[in-house]
């Protein structure tokens, strides 16, 4: 069983270290686009950003001003259990948010689309939105947090298979072109790109795939690792760097994630994980391990799974 | 880093000679010292449309406008905790700044992204009005070492945290990049004009959506297909 009040603390924990501390991998990937990139004006302003992460982390203070949309991610084992059940686990994620808007602080960007009621502490109807997902085996429960950028970057397309690997190019460059402009993106970014699914499914693998996976990983499909390569390439060749001054810095990394389809289609959906890509993780095993880090390791084999059944693999399960 | 040229870094009043403004060239990094506040839609809307009596004297106590809601709290006691500022998008308030710029007196307009060079010529230009836009738009920490202090926040109770009228001490708060200049020259639409050149060679090998969508053709008797 795991205790609801370490799982409070721990949700407190990780609002404040995804608010401040810049992850590792999107921090080399960004050191490593400093050191290639040559416009005059994109170099000052990559050079700014590398030490507002550390002005972030000396003062603890958050790394941008507007903090985002804090949303949760929560995976478990299939064999945890949580005190209080699911209603006091959301119960636990929403007073955890609260509280950190209030502590970190955050700014309390969530508010009523039509009566802009704002609560001050980034909670309301929907807000924020708590995601699950499940694996085979183990007593854990991870807790993700992600604080995405809520505006500009993100676009969605309903595409065809005459369309092509041509059309997807051409919705990926209209998207980074459109949004890259005076840096409305908040470039470089991690481009996540949903392909498939329906609508909703389409847009969720996206935004996973540029939140939930980390710079540097690949799909596991050898063709879609490829085209990660060259889409990678491909924006980073667009002649535009950090806030839309020419430049060659516009993708720190391309993830893309596929779900099945209608027969008929080809949706695609477009999301950039900002300059600041902020998600923190946390494992909490049911003796009251708790295990930080900053993977989320969402898209395991079993989250891309392809068959009816699942067969758990002979190789031991993590678990508690 | 490549091997690139510093750009030019110069400190500013938020309540600049007109001489000290005419220095200013695009690209310029620019800090600044003394009083500015945040005034975005909610502050406009109260002012300009509720015609609402602004709570501080302007321009004399500051001229610059930061489009901006900062991640902060207000204590129990009053005071004011300021962990990190940044800009938000200004192009969404153009509707409301012709008539704010001639009201409030405001000589610094800093945000994210700029305006248009027709905004600029058109109604900062005429106003003395300069732009500065804040620096990779992440630089939170960074501005937020540059409040010295939180001095009020109008119009909480009214607009909310994020709406409200912050008045903030800065020193040498920055930085920032100049992206208008007294003739009303856009520093965005300069950059966008050079990356424009090579727009078409990277769009080779790719087409065009087969489904259309309005907005692509304002023609709404138009089938957008094929």
């Amino acid at each position: 069983m795991i205790s609801i009040d370490l799982i409070e603390k721990t949700a407190g924990v990780l609002m404040d270290k995804a608010a401040i501390e810049i992850p590792q991998d999107y921090l080399d990937g960004l050191e490593g686009a400093a050191e290639v990139e040559d416009g005059d004006l994109s170099s000052f302003v990559l050079q700014a950003m590398l030490e507002n992460y550390k002005a972030a982390k000396e003062d603890r203070r958050a790394m941008c001003g507007d903090t985002g949309c804090p949303r949760w991610y929560v995976k478990m084992g299939n064999d945890a259990r949580i005190e209080g059940g699911p209603v006091a686990l959301e119960a636990a994620l929403r007073r955890a948010t609260a509280d950190a808007t209030n502590g970190v602080p955050l700014r309390p960007n969530r508010v009523h689309p039509l009566w802009r009621t704002d609560h001050n502490n980034n909670v309301g109807i929907g807000a924020p939105e708590i995601e699950y997902g499940f694996e085979p085996g183990g007593e854990w429960i991870d807790l993700i947090t992600v604080h995405k950028g809520g505006l500009f970057g993100t676009d969605y397309r309903m595409l065809f298979p005459s369309d092509g690997i041509e059309g997807i190019k051409r919705f990926y460059l209209d998207s980074l072109v459109a949004f890259g402009k005076r840096g409305l993106a908040c470039q470089p970014a991690i481009i996540g790109i949903g392909l498939g699914g329906s609508k909703d499914t389409c847009m969720v693998l996206g935004k996973r795939a540029a939140c939930l996976r980390t710079v540097g990983d690949r799909n596991p499909d050898p063709k879609i690792a490829e085209l990660e390569d060259e889409f990678k390439e491909l924006g980073n060749s667009i002649g535009m760097g950090a806030m839309g001054f020419v430049g060659k810095s516009m993708v720190i990394d391309c993830n893309i994630e596929v779900g099945y389809c209608h027969t008929g289609g080809m949706q695609m959906s477009v999301h950039a994980f900002c300059l600041s890509s902020r998600r923190a993780v946390a494992r909490i095993h049911s003796d009251g391990r708790v295990e930080y880090r900053t993977d989320p390791e969402w898209f395991t084999p079993y989250q891309r799974r392809e068959t009816v059944e699942w067969e758990t693999p002979q190789c031991h399960e993590k678990s508690a | 880093m490549g091997n690139t040229a510093m750009p030019r870094e110069i400190r500013l009043s938020t309540t600049p000679t007109p001489e000290a403004l005419a220095e200013l060239r695009l690209g310029d990094i620019v800090y600044l010292d003394g009083l500015m506040y945040t005034a975005r839609e909610g502050v406009y809307k109260r002012a300009l449309e509720e015609k609402a009596n602004i709570p501080m004297e302007l321009p004399s106590e500051s001229a610059a406008n930061f489009h901006c809601s900062p991640a902060a709290r207000i204590n129990a006691d009053g005071s004011f905790d300021l962990g990190a500022v940044t800009a938000t998008a200004s192009f969404r308030f153009a509707k409301w700044l012709p008539e704010w710029l001639e009201k409030s007196g405001a000589k610094l307009v800093i945000g994210k992204g700029g305006m248009s060079s027709k905004d600029y010529k058109s109604y900062f230009v005429p106003n003395g009005a300069i732009y500065l836009s804040t620096v990779g738009y992440g630089t939170g920490a960074l501005l937020g070492r540059g409040v010295e202090n939180v001095e009020a926040v109008h119009w909480n109770d009214e607009l909310g945290l994020a709406q409200a009228m912050w008045v903030i001490r800065c020193n040498r708060m920055g930085p920032f990049i100049v992206a208008s200049d007294n003739e009303g020259n856009c520093l965005f639409e300069r950059e966008n004009a050079k990356i424009a050149e090579n727009l078409h060679r990277v769009y080779e090998g790719t087409r065009p959506a087969t489904l259309k969508r309005y907005g692509e053709t304002d023609d709404r008797s138009d089938e957008v297909i094929g």
